[in-house]
């Protein structure tokens, strides 16, 4: 059984390989030729004011996260369940019928909320 | 170790050695295939001076890529900077461990399987390592340091993981009538019956749309928006750094196409022609599929995507989930 996940290391490993390898190759034929213009971060030719990575974003994107993290862990329970539902039958479709209900009621709480508006 | 396992580990390494230089060299010829696309539907030829028909055009934009200075900008956080690219290049690459792209052939008198790895878990091993590829997004806008890597980043990160959740919910419906998750036993059980397509016509519409923003193309490339971000969460990296990029790219659009067949139109399965060259023709459909797509529709704006996603996909793929689960009972 763990010998079907072996492949994977393999690949991980040649494909950091030849990434390497092509990194590698490109740093010995580029040339270099730093300058302050050329190293300052892409504004429009403008001088850029302030610093980009202290995570000023709109709050809506980590709504969106938090929300992507409910229907994940729901995406993970079904999956099981889309195995065996044949076999089990009316009663896991009844339960799972239950928990999505539960879940929406979320979705259309947000929707209500606002949390899926963009203005 | 006896012989046997020898070469099953020989088989594997050969295997992944033949996948994965394929997969490193496709973008040559599709990038080509696409500028050629491009041009002849807006009534141009496209590349037409580098060799026969252009066809040499992608090699030397590959050598001139090579040459370019790799520029690190000294704002950056170098490290995170020079990591991103290769976080989100190599889990695309080893989402195709688990892709067959036939049966069985015989060489040499020894069975050979036409896929590096059967596993049990097959779909949602692929989802949940082409969600690594997020990563990859956000650490290469935030470690830039500029603003319109910042915001591309954050745009493209929100869009993959909104569309992710109705692409993963469509496989669902797949994974409910065919009563497995491996890849190999979905495309079996297509040969028994008919294609998927048939019992999951809404599902393989939710999965094609889905699948358009996940691999952030036209019209859903709001993270390389031109005329508000300039090149999204890539613009301050430049040569090889750059192209691992649009190697990721085009490799995830590739895997899409992959997945559609696989799921919805039987795999390689078809008649008189070999198993392998059904896969080539179908894959090659939907990427031709893709490319047509790009060139005919124009862009969504940022809330008609977030409208599309939350609000129209992800409902559907719910009731498409408890529709069929209806059925099967």
């Amino acid at each position: 059984m763990l010998l079907s996940y072996l492949p994977v290391i393999i690949m991980l490993g040649f494909v950091m390989f030849l990434a390497f390898a092509v990194l590698f190759v490109n740093s010995v034929v580029s040339p270099k030729n730093p300058y302050k213009e050329k190293l300052s971060p892409w504004e429009c030719g403008m001088e850029p004011i302030g610093d980009a990575d202290t995570g000023h974003f709109r709050v809506h994107f980590f709504i969106i996260a938090i929300l992507f993290i409910v229907f994940d862990v729901e995406t993970l329970f079904l999956f099981p369940w889309a195995v065996v539902l044949k076999k089990i039958g009316l009663f896991a479709f009844i339960e799972m019928f239950i928990f999505i209900f539960i879940l929406a009621i979320g979705l259309v709480y947000a929707w209500a909320k606002g949390a899926l508006e963009w203005v | 170790m006896d012989t046997n396992t020898c070469i099953e580990l020989a088989l594997i390494i050969i295997k992944v050695i033949i996948i994965s230089s394929l997969l490193f060299a496709l973008p040559i010829p599709l990038t080509w295939i696409e500028r050629k696309v491009a041009g002849h539907i807006q009534l141009r030829l496209g590349p037409f001076r580098v060799g026969w028909h252009g066809i040499l055009q992608p090699v030397a934009d590959m050598i001139k890529l090579m040459f370019k200075e790799d520029i690190i900008p000294d704002k950056a956080d170098k490290w995170l900077f020079k990591l991103a690219p290769i976080i989100s290049l190599v889990p695309i690459f080893l989402t195709f461990a688990t892709v067959p792209v036939g049966d069985k052939i015989t060489v040499f008198g020894k069975e050979v399987t036409l896929y590096i790895s059967d596993m049990n878990v097959g779909i949602l091993y692929i989802l949940a390592v082409a969600g690594i590829g997020v990563y990859g997004l956000i650490l290469g806008g935030w470690a830039s340091n500029s603003k319109y890597a910042l915001f591309g980043s954050i745009r493209s990160s929100a869009q993959m993981i909104s569309y992710e959740l109705a692409l993963s919910f469509a496989a669902i419906g797949v994974v409910m009538v065919t009563n497995s998750l491996s890849l190999v036993d979905i495309v079996n059980s297509q040969k028994a019956t008919t294609w998927n397509i048939c019992y999951q016509p809404l599902g393989f519409i939710i999965y094609i749309i889905a699948g358009l923003a996940e691999i952030n193309r036209i019209p859903f490339d709001l993270s390389e928006d031109e005329g508000t971000l300039a090149a999204g969460y890539h613009v301050e990296y430049s040569s090889m750094r750059f192209s691992f990029f649009m190697l990721a790219e085009y490799v995830a659009m590739v895997l899409m196409s992959v997945l559609a067949v696989v799921l919805f139109f039987g795999g390689w399965s078809g008649p008189i022609l070999p198993p392998i060259v059904w896969f080539v023709i179908k894959v090659s459909a939907f990427i031709y599929f893709f490319m047509w797509v790009r060139f005919t529709f124009p862009r969504y704006r940022y809330d008609q995507l977030m409208t599309i996603g939350w609000k129209i996909l992800l409902p559907l793929s719910l009731v498409n989930i408890l529709i069929t689960g209806l059925f099967l009972i």
